[in-house]
């Protein structure tokens, strides 16, 4: 619990429930007849809507963006060092939004929910989302507030992906783009990481072919696998270096194979805590739709051609150790926006901390990103009147 | 503004699409965004100055310019700008060439190493020139580079550069008479146009 809620946090937030019931066709040919979609939202939407901030959030993030659902909870939202009053998402600015993607499991539809038609869990049977299938699921989103036009949509790694795909497939529907530590496809080799990860999770026992939700059990060795995976490709070879080194645990090496090296116990907590928490089928539906994002494949595979529509500016950000999706990732997105005359500005943050470089606070990266957001609220309009 | 940005300002074209190679903190594409309504961005790689630059509302790609511009498509700018940092680069007349390929037309300029007061530091004193315009020692200058105008223009005669305009100043971006009766003994910075 924290001593006090800290005076920039948003405080005490309740998550809310949104059904929607016009069917949603999917990239994969079915689609949802109906949905729910778990949001939180932070600060207050101005009287033309004009005000609002998307955050798309990465393959294990969800709803809960900033600040605590009880003065119980042990930790904050997981971007809460990037939104609220005064921070750099000023929620005293925006209205921002933050959701559960569809397939998700944190209260969205998705394999955990019940499919109507067997009136059991779909599990495995959900469909396969892709990014493009979230866009149209937040633009239905917006519609529900009435925002025809986001302030701007944010997002790291997966979550700047769905900003892209967004910038791309409703170009008049917002102002800005923030996309950062992302890709504008996945390598073979972040395939390959996403194809083992999803062996182990498959290839678990308990996993049952995805219908573990009837047995009781779930594939908690697969999904700690996965995610020790996982973890490995978010951290950097300096970083890791740095915070473990070859520290052992009891100060001497042990001649068997027990935990010994302070990482091996880290990787096996992280992966531990993760099982517990997360859904074996979201999983490997999320590498799915991130293995499958490739917006310039429709487009003979130029990029450029893919954002020649696009007319909201751009801010990209990479950071210099993420080896995930490294900065030459995205300056493949910046060099097709400036081929496509596109206004677009690249920062580059030195940082230890990989990939998860995006969610950790770091003086030049909030720098970036407090100046790039005031740009953002000086393109608010200053009253709906005015430009109706 | 900067006295060479003004000049540098007047040869651009309205409208047109302009690349600017250590744009600063950005004085110039935010005049030429405002005044001539282009389409422009700036390379840089000081920090301070890129958070500048976004605060402003310039598009601002982060890059080493050492490490090439070959990400950037043939004559996909009308120009290309690079106001005194030629004489930082590791290779100029790569960048020079680079610069030629990326826009239709490129702006250089650069301090004169020829100028009287750099001649007479060298010549008097025995040691590299030190002044308020240049104020480095030898062991810790970004200026890795110096060259002349006549360097210059023998680089261009060399790689069939065409000099489409030259204009020299002192290092208050004045011009005066005798500047331009003997530019490289007296002229301090030189701004030049060149196509290819």
């Amino acid at each position: 619990m924290p001593q006090s809620i800290p005076e920039d946090s948003v405080g005490i937030v309740t998550p809310q429930t949104i059904h929607f019931d016009q069917p949603l066709a999917l990239a994969c040919g079915r689609q949802l007849d109906s949905y729910d979609l778990v949001i939180e939202t932070y600060g207050s939407l101005n009287a033309d809507a004009s005000n609002a901030v998307l955050v798309c959030h990465a393959l294990s993030g969800n709803h809960h963006l900033a600040g605590y659902h009880s003065p119980d909870d042990k930790k904050p939202g997981w971007w809460d060092s990037a939104i609220g009053p005064g921070k750099p998402i000023d929620t005293d600015k925006f209205f921002v939004i933050g959701l559960n993607n569809l397939g998700g499991c944190h209260g969205s539809t998705g394999p955990r929910s019940t499919n109507p038609e067997t009136d059991k869990p779909f599990g495995p049977d959900f469909p396969i989302m892709t990014v493009a299938d979230w866009v149209e699921s937040q633009a239905r989103l917006a519609d529900h507030f009435g925002i025809h036009q986001w302030a701007a949509i944010v997002g790291g790694s997966l979550g700047g992906m769905q900003a892209l795909q967004w910038a791309i497939d409703y170009p008049q529907r917002l102002r800005h783009c923030m996309v950062i530590a992302a890709a504008p496809k996945l390598s073979a080799q972040n395939i390959a990481f996403n194809e083992v990860a999803r062996q182990a999770i498959s290839r678990d026992p308990d996993f049952n072919n995805g219908h573990f939700y009837e047995n009781g059990k779930v594939p908690k060795t697969g999904l700690m696998l996965a995610r020790m995976l996982g973890h490995i490709t978010y951290l950097s070879d300096d970083g890791m270096r740095e915070k473990f080194g070859r520290e052992l645990r009891e100060g001497k090496i042990s001649y068997d194979f027990n935990p010994q090296f302070e990482i091996e116990s880290y990787l096996r907590y992280q992966g531990e805590q993760f099982s517990k928490a997360f859904d074996a089928n979201t999983y490997l539906l999320m590498t799915k739709a991130l293995d499958y994002f490739d917006p310039a494949a429709d487009h003979d595979h130029n990029l450029a051609a893919a954002v020649s529509n696009v007319q909201c500016k751009f801010m990209v950000i990479s950071f210099t150790t993420d080896w995930r999706f490294s900065p030459e990732r995205s300056r493949e997105i910046v060099d097709a926006l400036v081929t496509a005359e596109k206004r677009v500005s690249y920062a580059e943050i030195d940082s230890h901390n990989g990939h998860d470089a995006f969610l950790i606070p770091n003086p030049r990266y909030m720098d970036i990103f407090s100046a790039y957001m005031k740009q953002v609220v000086a393109d608010i309009p200053q009253t709906g009147k005015e430009n109706n | 503004m900067r006295a060479d940005l003004d000049i540098i300002q007047d040869w651009i074209t309205p409208n047109s699409k302009v690349l600017d190679l250590g744009c600063g903190d950005g004085e110039l594409l935010a005049y030429l965004q405002q005044e001539k309504n282009i389409t422009g961005y700036g390379v840089e790689f000081d920090h301070d100055n890129i958070t500048t630059c976004i605060e402003k509302g310039i598009n601002v790609v982060e890059k080493n310019i050492d490490e090439g511009l070959a990400s950037i498509q043939d004559s996909s700018f009308d120009t290309v700008i690079m106001t005194q940092a030629l004489q930082v680069m590791y290779h100029p007349d790569q960048i020079v060439d680079e610069m030629l390929r990326i826009g239709k037309e490129c702006i250089v300029t650069f301090p004169n190493f020829g100028h009287w007061r750099a001649r007479g530091y060298l010549a008097f004193r025995g040691r590299m020139p030190v002044s308020k315009f240049l104020p480095y020692t030898w062991y810790n200058t970004p200026n890795i580079h110096f060259c002349t105008f006549k360097d210059f223009e023998q680089l261009c005669v060399e790689r069939n550069i065409h000099i489409l305009e030259r204009t020299v100043v002192d290092n208050e971006h004045k011009h005066h008479w005798s500047i331009r009766l003997w530019p490289n003994m007296l002229g301090e910075v030189a701004i030049y146009r060149i196509t290819r």
